[in-house]
């Protein structure tokens, strides 16, 4: 029988873990992420595995390093600024090509910032945020249910390429409520981790060395082929993304994460009022879909972006377009209230629709 | 009985465990030394098939190369976070040492390796200190000694602006989570063996689940200090060991 269960995505992210075979958590409070540091605090003794609270979002990135590197897997989660304190760790993943799941759940930013959410983490995290111009996949859930899959699937694409994979949420999906169905995702099978620290008693006496340098291990040009190979690779296999009533639409909303949620909303509104109005949705933030909206300047010559924060993901869309359509921008000054609290309603969204045809 | 002359009896010789490399240290530096008495211990005990070194960055580094051990490297000051995470991925079972330099452990490092200390890991920490940031070029530390000339305090550390050398062995033993620290050198054979049994007793507390575990090593680091590989010898008996003294600080059978 298939469980059926009301939660958040916070806890979504959770559950996902758990089924994707993740026993090892390593995080460090901050909102508006709380809920899921607790849940596995909470869940994974429960069912023999490890919760530690770390002392700082640059100890948790680490001891993921750590624990990816002995073959388990293994994640973190954290909010924007403590985000900021893990670039360090995760560029050094990235150089030593170690499996993981990162989820970082978006507040107001830059500084400090709010402790509510936002959209303002993006050019952080598809194009690197730490030195050494690494990729990691971005996943970018927009509802609970896929909080819940898109976890499991960061674990299958991260074992699949040993690459960091990030799943970007933010304070509204985090804490909204929606029914999911509790089940195990099937993906095709993965290759054994045979490179995995074990002690070499656990290995037929064979000695692995795991490195977040090129100096020793490597001559420098063949890790840059390396690193650079499998980042294509991914770009030409991995893209995602939805397209919603986009087949007709001569307008196009571009949003990913919370605000394609509303904006899909406000495609319902404005088509009802005969707007010929469709959305796209990247769901990989990165690889990016730059073909996929490049094939919708077919028929479609305006483009809006809807973000919640300042201008940042219009950067991909405009490259996408390649100046076939018009693109505008509606971020966080379009919120209804002028406090941390504030979002952009669909209204919003179809008035500007209205204000560009 | 008549003796033999022409049998030759191998009395000593390169550990096991240590592969057989080109020597990557500068000439005079201890680390050799140090990672050879590690591979020692480390044979001696029988423990290497359980056994997973994390090194940091700098010349500590270079000692990845050397074990034959399953090994990694990692960033700057935060081998103890990795150490708890390969601890812990195979809940609590192998036996973990991670080395680390004085910059390394003493200035960026220092918060990890409290909270490591502090949540009650059981891991082993190799502590390297050689009073200066030897591959850099021979920048101030926490450990520099007082009047020690560096290139960031060129008339020498002056306390007033540069502050004090950090006793890391004594300070870090007065957290709870400590089974034992201890202070050695191997710039003697009978430090050497001191050394030894020092290593033997910090794994076996691990080994024991009793707590952390850490030996600080006195290093010598003649190419940084720009002294030749004597000259460092007798600072190291002269300077390093009555700044710093060798010893047990603490060494507990139980902590809960």
């Amino acid at each position: 029988m298939i469980k059926r269960i009301l939660t958040t995505g916070n806890e979504a992210i959770g559950h996902g873990a758990i089924y994707a075979g993740c026993r090892h958590f390593f995080g460090y409070p901050i909102t508006p992420q709380n809920q899921c540091t607790e849940f596995f605090a909470g869940e994974l003794p429960k069912i023999g595995g490890v919760f530690v609270q770390s002392e700082s979002e640059t100890a948790s990135i680490n001891m993921v390093y750590g624990a990816a590197a002995a073959g388990v897997r293994a994640m973190t989660s954290t909010a924007s600024v403590g985000f900021s304190l893990m670039q360090e760790g995760i560029s050094h993943i990235a150089m030593a090509e170690l499996p993981c799941v990162v989820v970082n759940v978006q507040r107001g930013g830059p500084g400090m910032g709010t402790t509510q959410t936002a959209q303002m983490d993006y050019l952080q995290v598809t194009k690197g945020g730490g030195h050494g111009g690494y990729r990691n996949i971005v996943l970018a859930p927009a509802s609970v249910k896929e909080c819940f899959e898109f976890i499991q699937l960061a674990f299958y694409l991260a074992d699949k390429y040993r690459n960091l994979v990030l799943v970007l949420s933010d304070g509204i999906i985090a804490e909204m409520a929606e029914s999911i169905e509790l089940r195990t995702l099937e993906f095709d099978s993965l290759p054994e981790k045979d490179w995995a620290l074990k002690g070499k008693a656990h290995k037929g006496g064979r000695r692995d060395f795991i490195s977040c340098s090129n100096l020793l291990t490597r001559p420098t040009r063949d890790g840059l082929k390396v690193l650079g190979d499998k980042f294509h690779e991914i770009e030409a296999n991995e893209v995602r993304y939805e397209n919603y009533m986009t087949e007709d639409a001569n307008f196009i909303l571009v949003a990913y994460g919370s605000s394609a949620r509303i904006s899909k909303e406000a495609v319902d509104i404005a088509r009802s009022e005969g707007f010929k109005v469709g959305l796209i949705r990247p769901i990989t933030l990165w690889p990016f879909p730059y073909k996929p909206i490049k094939d919708l300047t077919s028929h479609a010559n305006k483009f809006l972006v809807v973000e919640d924060g300042l201008e940042q993901m219009i950067e991909d869309v405009r490259c996408a377009v390649e100046g076939r359509g018009e693109v505008y921008f509606l971020g966080g000054t379009a919120r209804h209230l002028p406090g941390p609290g504030g979002m952009i309603f669909p209204d919003r969204v179809i008035e500007e629709v209205k204000k560009l045809t | 009985m008549k003796k033999n002359k022409k049998e030759k009896i191998k009395v000593y010789g390169r550990p096991r465990l240590k592969k057989d490399l080109p020597l990557m240290y500068c000439p005079g530096c201890h680390y050799g030394i140090i990672t050879s008495l590690l591979a020692e211990v480390i044979e001696e005990m029988d423990i290497e098939g359980d056994t997973i070194g994390v090194s940091s960055v700098g010349c500590t580094f270079i000692n990845t190369q050397y074990f034959d051990l399953d090994f990694i490297d990692s960033a700057h000051g935060r081998s103890p976070a990795v150490a708890t995470g390969i601890k812990h991925a195979h809940f609590g079972k192998p036996i973990v040492f991670n080395i680390q330099g004085d910059g390394d452990l003493a200035a960026i490092g220092m918060g990890c390796i409290i909270n490591a200390i502090n949540r009650f890991e059981k891991i082993t920490t190799i502590f390297l200190n050689n009073a200066n940031y030897g591959t850099t070029g021979g920048q101030l530390a926490p450990t520099t000694l007082l009047g020690q000339k560096t290139t960031t305090t060129p008339d020498g550390r002056d306390p007033k602006t540069a502050g004090f050398p950090i006793h890391i062995a004594e300070f870090l033993s007065n957290l709870k989570g400590v089974a034992y620290s201890a202070r050695c050198a191997v710039n003697t054979p009978a430090n050497y063996n001191r050394a030894k049994k020092a290593l033997k007793v910090a794994f076996q507390k691990q080994i024991d689940g009793v707590g952390y575990s850490i030996v600080e090593f006195l290093s010598a680091c003649p190419g940084s200090w720009r002294l030749t590989a004597s000259e460092a010898m007798k600072r190291i008996a002269e300077e390093m060991i009555p700044e710093y003294p060798l010893g047990e600080f603490k060494n507990v059978e139980r902590i809960i």
